[in-house]
């Protein structure tokens, strides 16, 4: 336990450095939007008590900083690197209090999840917006829930507890954190899926197989059809 | 004569005296059929047919019609332990346990879906040459029939995994049947023997499907294919076709080795798209739980447009007598699709009824010769198109940035603007091509070929085309206008003065035409 205490006010030491590293960063690349004391305007919202998971997820999907106003922030390459954007958390996390980053929490996602019951889990909450493989879908006025496919098990954590845009929060009494666990490793099984049947066309449904039929299939057979019908000469 | 003919020829004579073949087989192994590629788009959907009946008693062997909860303890680990109907386990057994019978079971969805779309070319084929009037009108009708069920052995085919997917589309189907005024809800429970999802609906839209479909298909299959051995093979205008002849080839030997050849190329194309792509990949799908849905569920191509008119249909609801009437889904689900399959079978008899014409036709327009009709055809297919991408307005939406919302109101608009708007360009476009056929004939070919004339005129000197194609030209018929006699000279009005006036309305626009050469005008040409 001892060892756990020096831990504990070693961290709460580079704590206290990367919070004022993050709160230059805030009034350099944030407060322009979010306020000088992050009280949010008429553009953005308060971050008082989104807590350092939100920020990790929006900032180190490269959401924030906004790219433009358009209906939705679109995950990009981040600006920051993940030095900044930890000390970017460690700032609106010493605001008031809100949810973690969890990393820890989904360290052992591989040896506690469960990919079958995951899947269940996906398919009862996540695959009516983010579709059945978690290739994403479309949402109201040009909203869109995004591909889940080069999700890390961390910001798929973040993104359940924190609810980014039109997302819903799914709290720990909604979704118990080993159910969460379960989730990310069956996501993480999706990302890996091999495609069993041949090529995967998108993993959509049977749209793209429609599109397929029309152009290859029929195609194909038309341009045989004129060649047999063709006369030798 | 060798000793192997002779023994032969023994074998054929024995079967010749007790079946009297010899004489059957004579007149019809030399039975001529026209040559051209649209021939053989009916032929496709044929030949797929006939894959689809190999490749689905195959899969009877191992698919499980039940939907009796049992615990997946196969190959597939994301599933492994997961509740689910005997008949999705059973799929996944197929897909993953069974020596090849992922292969097969893409086989037998490739060909499906290549099934509709070649009946669907087929159709296209048929209606914009007019190779539906008489006598082929009932031959017609049955391919509007073939076409109907076609979709709903389909529609049936991938419901029977009984995946995340397919469950959703039994439960909009079964949304369509409620809807149905006043017994809708009685058709649903006896359908689904109890409320949805129940137990009954797999295994009793199995035996619809690998027995009663595929039943009704061969008869009327065998119908289509013996009128058409009948009434004999339309063909399209050339020089020495006419209405009492088919110029083409034997059936014997040459459109056995073609025909036989086909087959095994349509099946080899099917093969070859079941081997290197996925289709209905049920195991990524999950099982069917009415709690659960995918974000873009959409059916097989060939629902989508009714899919797209349900996505489209505006949010309108009745309720008289404390009785729910569904608008919403009742017009795009029940009535517009009515509409359009009544409309559609009854083409022939509605362009017979406008010309008048109560000929029998052999040889097939140039679409252009038939411009209302084409261009009837070309608004047919915007409608549907606009449908069919409404289908897709999720994923249209996704991958190109846009709003769903903004989609289905350009949809809304679409499927109402764009139908007449295709019609009036058509039209134009086919009486357009009409008078370069007439500049042709009379004018000859542009060869490319500039002449400077001795007073510096820059002249392009143009070439007479031969006369087989100055015939097909000028081939076609140009029957005029129906008139009727509104009253007669004592001032007696006719009856059915409306009918009769619309009549020749229609009649007057159907007919509309750029004349064709004639005689006359050729000899007026040699005058220059």
């Amino acid at each position: 336990m001892a060892s756990a205490g020096t831990q504990k006010s070693a961290n709460a030491l580079a704590r206290t450095t990367s919070v004022d590293e993050g709160r230059q960063i805030f009034l350099r690349g944030c407060s322009s939007c979010h306020g000088i004391n992050a009280e949010g305007g008429d553009i953005a919202p308060s971050l008082i008590g989104v807590g350092a998971a939100s920020v990790d997820f929006q900032v180190g999907t490269g959401r924030m900083p906004l790219a433009d106003m358009s209906q939705q922030a679109a995950r990009k390459r981040p600006l920051y690197n993940p030095e900044q954007v930890a000390a970017l958390a460690a700032y609106v996390a010493s605001l008031a209090p809100g949810p973690e980053i969890p990393n820890q929490v989904v360290a052992s996602y591989e040896r506690d999840g469960n990919t079958a019951q995951g899947g269940e889990l996906f398919r009862t909450n996540c695959a009516m917006c983010h579709n059945f493989s978690g290739q994403g879908g479309a949402l109201s006025q040009g909203k869109y829930a995004p591909s889940l496919m080069g999700s890390t098990p961390a910001q798929i954590y973040e993104a359940m507890i924190t609810g980014p845009q039109s997302m819903p929060v799914f709290g720990d009494k909604v979704i118990s954190p080993a159910d969460k666990l379960s989730i990310i490793k069956w996501i993480k099984a999706a990302q890996n899926e091999p495609n069993l049947g041949g090529a995967s066309l998108g993993r959509i449904g049977p749209v793209t197989e429609g599109l397929l039929v029309w152009t290859l299939g029929l195609g194909l057979l038309i341009g045989i059809a004129v060649w047999l019908a063709t006369k030798a000469r | 004569m060798s000793s192997a003919e002779k023994r032969a020829g023994t074998v054929a004579n024995y079967v010749d005296e007790r079946t009297g073949a010899a004489k059957w087989l004579k007149k019809n192994l030399t039975k001529v059929f026209p040559d051209h590629w649209s021939f053989m788009l009916g032929e496709v959907a044929l030949y797929s047919f006939i894959i689809l009946l190999l490749t689905g008693v195959f899969l009877t062997f191992w698919f499980d019609p039940s939907q009796r909860e049992v615990l997946y303890q196969g190959a597939y680990q994301p599933l492994s332990g997961i509740k689910m109907s005997a008949a999705y386990a059973s799929t996944l057994n197929i897909s993953f346990d069974v020596r090849g019978g992922l292969l097969m079971r893409q086989i037998h969805h490739w060909a499906a879906l290549l099934f509709m779309a070649a009946i669907v070319a087929h159709l296209m084929r048929v209606f914009f040459t007019g190779a539906f009037r008489k006598p082929r009108e009932f031959n017609w009708i049955i391919g509007i029939g073939l076409l109907t069920l076609g979709i709903v052995e389909g529609f049936l085919g991938y419901s029977l995994p009984d995946d995340l997917l397919s469950g959703t589309g039994i439960r909009i189907a079964e949304a369509i049947i409620q809807a149905i005024p006043v017994v809708g809800s009685y058709l649903s429970f006896f359908a689904f023997g109890g409320p949805f999802p129940g137990e009954s609906f797999i295994p009793r839209i199995f035996t619809v499907h690998v027995l009663l479909l595929p039943g009704i298909f061969l008869a009327l299959i065998t119908a289509h294919l013996m009128l058409v051995w009948y009434q004999k093979h339309t063909q399209y205008p050339g020089p020495g076709r006419t209405e009492k002849n088919v110029v083409g080839y034997p059936l014997m030997p040459v459109y056995m080795a073609k025909a036989g050849g086909f087959f095994f190329i349509v099946f080899g194309v099917t093969a070859f798209l079941a081997a290197v792509a996925s289709i209905n990949p049920i195991w990524l799908y999950g099982p069917y739980t009415p709690t659960q849905i995918s974000a873009g569920s959409q059916p097989d191509w060939y629902m989508g447009w009714l899919d797209g008119l349900v996505r489209m249909a505006p949010n309108l609801e009745s309720h008289i007598f404390n009785h729910t009437i569904s608008w919403n889904i009742l017009i795009p689900g029940l009535i517009v699709p009515g509409i359009l399959f009544t409309g559609m079978a009854l083409y022939p008899f509605i362009e017979s009824w406008l010309t008048n014409d109560k000929r029998e036709h052999h040889l097939l327009d140039r679409p252009r010769n038939a411009p209302n009709r084409t261009a009837l055809g070309a608004m047919s297919l915007a409608f549907i198109l606009v449908t069919l991408l409404n289908g897709g307005n999720d994923l249209i939406a996704t991958h190109f940035a846009l709003s769903i919302n903004q989609i289905t109101w350009m949809s809304r608009i679409g499927v109402l603007v764009l139908p007449p708007i295709a019609f009036v360009v058509t039209k134009r476009l086919c009486l357009s091509l009409q008078r370069h056929d007439r500049d042709l004939v009379l004018h000859g070919r542009e060869t490319g070929r500039l002449q400077l004339l001795p007073h510096g005129e820059f002249v392009e000197v143009h070439e007479p085309i031969s006369e087989a194609k100055a015939w097909v030209l000028t081939q076609h018929d140009q029957p005029p206008a129906l008139e009727f006699v509104t009253e007669d000279e004592a001032g007696v009005k006719a009856p059915r003065g409306a009918l009769n006036r619309l009549r020749a309305r229609m009649s007057a626009a159907t007919v509309e035409q750029i004349p064709r050469v004639e005689g006359n005008d050729l000899k007026e040409i040699e005058h220059h």
